[in-house]
């Protein structure tokens, strides 16, 4: 069944690639703009608007955790980037969540200003930016001066675990297609305590949708902590303002005292 | 608009001190973009056993012969290879904190043999500071050697003690702030690479180490509010003929051979062959030193891949030091409390 439905398909994309005149890539947009070597060009500085960042699935507004900054702390109400709606755990994972919910204003890496994984680092609530080169892509993030070099059909031998991935790139017609694979299991997906193992493998497809809005998807696999590979999906905009800059988030200054808070000597500590 | 301008004329005011270099030319085989500029895009490393300031002995010599060369990285891979066994177990060991396994200079100095990073002045040297900054760097250092005279210090990499009631205390370096290395770009203790992606409108340079993004934009925009301050600085790019030309301001607090928050830097990148970029940098800080000073460096091409340098994410050693400080501080009270013990 499956076999048959690609070799239909297949066959449709032949009979529309006789059809169409040469030069006319699938899913041709006159609007994207593109590179000197025909690609989409996704160069430019982007950021989604939703609140993925404080929880993937939907969620309520509720209280933050610092009373004094009142309005400023709480969480504001979104509705899931997931496909489908839920997350689908295997149930010690879902213990596992619910766990790292409850300690979700200690625990989440991002709280340390620690680099923040993928697909994390997309959606968190700060831009970043697309510079691309014909072999190579870099991603650079504000938050935490993440970057991710993309290289473009070439596959080398991953070098070790890392924060940010391994990522290897591919254009499927309009869309950049990169398989991220190499994951540490530090990071969390979101401020409600999503999070992945070390097996975790990411596939994202960044496909232009005319000049300002990229369709983001991500597909999630990870068999230690779900039943089964599952999607987000969610626009990205471009940053049309004047002058738009990516400006440096060097947050490490502003997590120091969390994370080593215990170790340091306090005013008013005798000495 | 004014701002635009104000960049143009800074930008033509640090001229004159670029001027008096032969002007580099891009070679015929390097390889161009879309838009004809030299393509700059690649690994590229730094890597080095190039003084940075020209050492006594080399006094009135610009560049070694091929023989001296020869001669000088041999005589620094034997010096290199040297296993400390004289300083064992001394704190001058502890302070060096390495061995020749993780420091990686390379082997090799630029190919163009100049005897020091600084050529101009041509001397070598990096130009005194200026007093009010002396005055302001005496003062820094009195006051952390003043907090010394307690226990909770730790040695810095550099030998000295330096305070540790918290990471703040600390050099920028170990709190995975700065490692001196990405503006200006210049060979630190170890990996010394760097990924280059141009665009037609920018161009992006990956530090590796620690994973620090230099963003230039090439469309005439201006730098940033002076009231914004960056760890790279904020930096803006044009083409000066085949050679890329780098504007940077808005420095953080981050001393580069004691320049201060003033520092404006005009760094030039020309790919002169296929494997080899000419890479110079002029500092202008008017506070900190008595005159501009420019330095130059060789890129040549590195393998790659670049790794993720995660430094603040596995900071293990300011769980250490900061620890050891509070036992010292610990072990004094309670040899306070009894003398005799």
């Amino acid at each position: 069944m499956r076999v048959w439905t690609s070799w239909r398909l297949a066959a449709a994309s032949l009979a529309i690639a006789v059809l169409l005149p040469p030069g006319y890539a699938q899913t041709t947009d006159a609007k994207v703009p593109r590179t000197a070597d025909g690609k989409p060009d996704l160069n430019g500085i982007w950021q989604a608007m939703n609140t993925a960042n404080w929880d993937l699935q939907a969620h309520g507004s509720a209280p933050g955790p610092v009373t004094s900054l009142g309005a400023i702390g709480a969480i504001p109400p979104g509705q899931s980037v997931v496909e489908g709606g839920a997350i689908p755990y295997l149930p010690a994972a879902a213990a596992q969540q619910k766990k790292n919910n409850e300690h979700r204003w200690t625990d989440d890496p991002e709280i340390k200003c620690y680099l923040p994984g993928v697909p994390r680092a997309t959606y968190q609530p700060y831009p970043f930016q697309i510079i691309q080169g014909s072999n190579t892509i870099l991603l650079t993030y504000a938050f935490a001066g993440a970057v991710r070099t993309v290289r473009i059909g070439k596959v080398e031998a991953v070098p070790n675990d890392s924060w940010m991935g391994w990522s290897i790139g591919h254009w499927d017609g309009d869309t950049l297609v990169i398989d991220v694979t190499s994951f540490n299991d530090q990071t969390w997906f979101d401020r409600a305590g999503d999070f992945h193992s070390d097996a975790l493998h990411v596939v994202e497809r960044y496909t232009p949708d005319g000049r300002n809005i990229i369709n983001y998807e991500a597909t999630i696999e990870d068999p230690k902590v779900f039943s089964r590979p599952w999607k987000i999906s969610m626009p990205l905009y471009r940053h049309v303002e004047k002058g738009a800059h990516l400006m440096e988030f060097q947050c490490i200054p502003y997590a120091e005292d969390v994370v080593y808070g215990h170790l340091e000597h306090r005013k008013g500590d005798s000495k | 608009m004014t701002l635009r301008l104000a960049g143009i004329l800074t930008l033509c005011a640090a001229l004159p001190a670029l001027a008096q270099f032969k002007p580099l030319v891009a070679g015929k085989d390097v390889p161009r973009t879309a838009d004809g500029h030299p393509d700059l895009s690649g690994i590229w490393t730094n890597a080095t056993i190039t003084p940075f300031e020209r050492p006594a002995e080399l006094t009135g010599k610009e560049f070694f012969t091929p023989e001296e060369a020869a001669q000088y990285e041999k005589t620094h891979k034997l010096f290199n290879a040297d296993d400390r066994e004289k300083i064992k177990g001394t704190n001058a060991d502890v302070a060096l904190a390495y061995n020749a396994v993780f420091w990686d200079p390379g082997t090799r100095l630029f190919k163009t043999r100049r005897t020091s990073v600084v050529i101009d002045p041509p001397d070598g040297k990096v130009p005194a500071l200026t007093l009010e900054r002396q005055k302001q760097l005496a003062a820094i250092a009195a006051e952390r050697k003043k907090r010394c005279e307690q226990p909770g210090c730790e040695l810095e990499n550099g030998g000295q003690p330096g305070p540790a009631d918290g990471p703040q205390d600390r050099p920028l370096m170990e709190r995975c702030l700065s490692f001196a290395n990405a503006a200006p770009m210049i060979a630190t203790a170890y990996n010394n690479n760097y990924e280059i992606v141009q665009t037609p409108n920018f161009v992006g340079i990956d530090v590796e180490m620690p994973h620090q993004m230099r963003r230039i934009p090439v469309d005439g925009t201006p730098h940033v509010a002076s009231s914004v301050r960056e760890w790279v600085g904020d930096s803006r790019g044009r083409w000066d003929g085949d050679t890329f030309v780098i504007d940077t301001t808005n420095f953080e607090d981050v001393p580069f051979h004691g320049s201060d928050t003033n520092l404006h830097l005009i760094e030039r990148l020309t790919r002169i062959d296929a494997d080899t970029l000419i890479y110079r940098f002029t500092v202008d800080d008017p506070t900190a030193f008595t005159k501009q000073w420019t330095g130059e460096v060789t890129f040549v091409k590195a393998p790659g891949p670049l790794y993720e340098y995660a430094c603040h994410e596995g900071n293990q050693g300011m769980f250490g030091i900061l620890s050891s400080a509070r036992f010292d501080e610990k072990q004094a009270a309670q040899h306070l409390a009894s003398p005799g013990k």
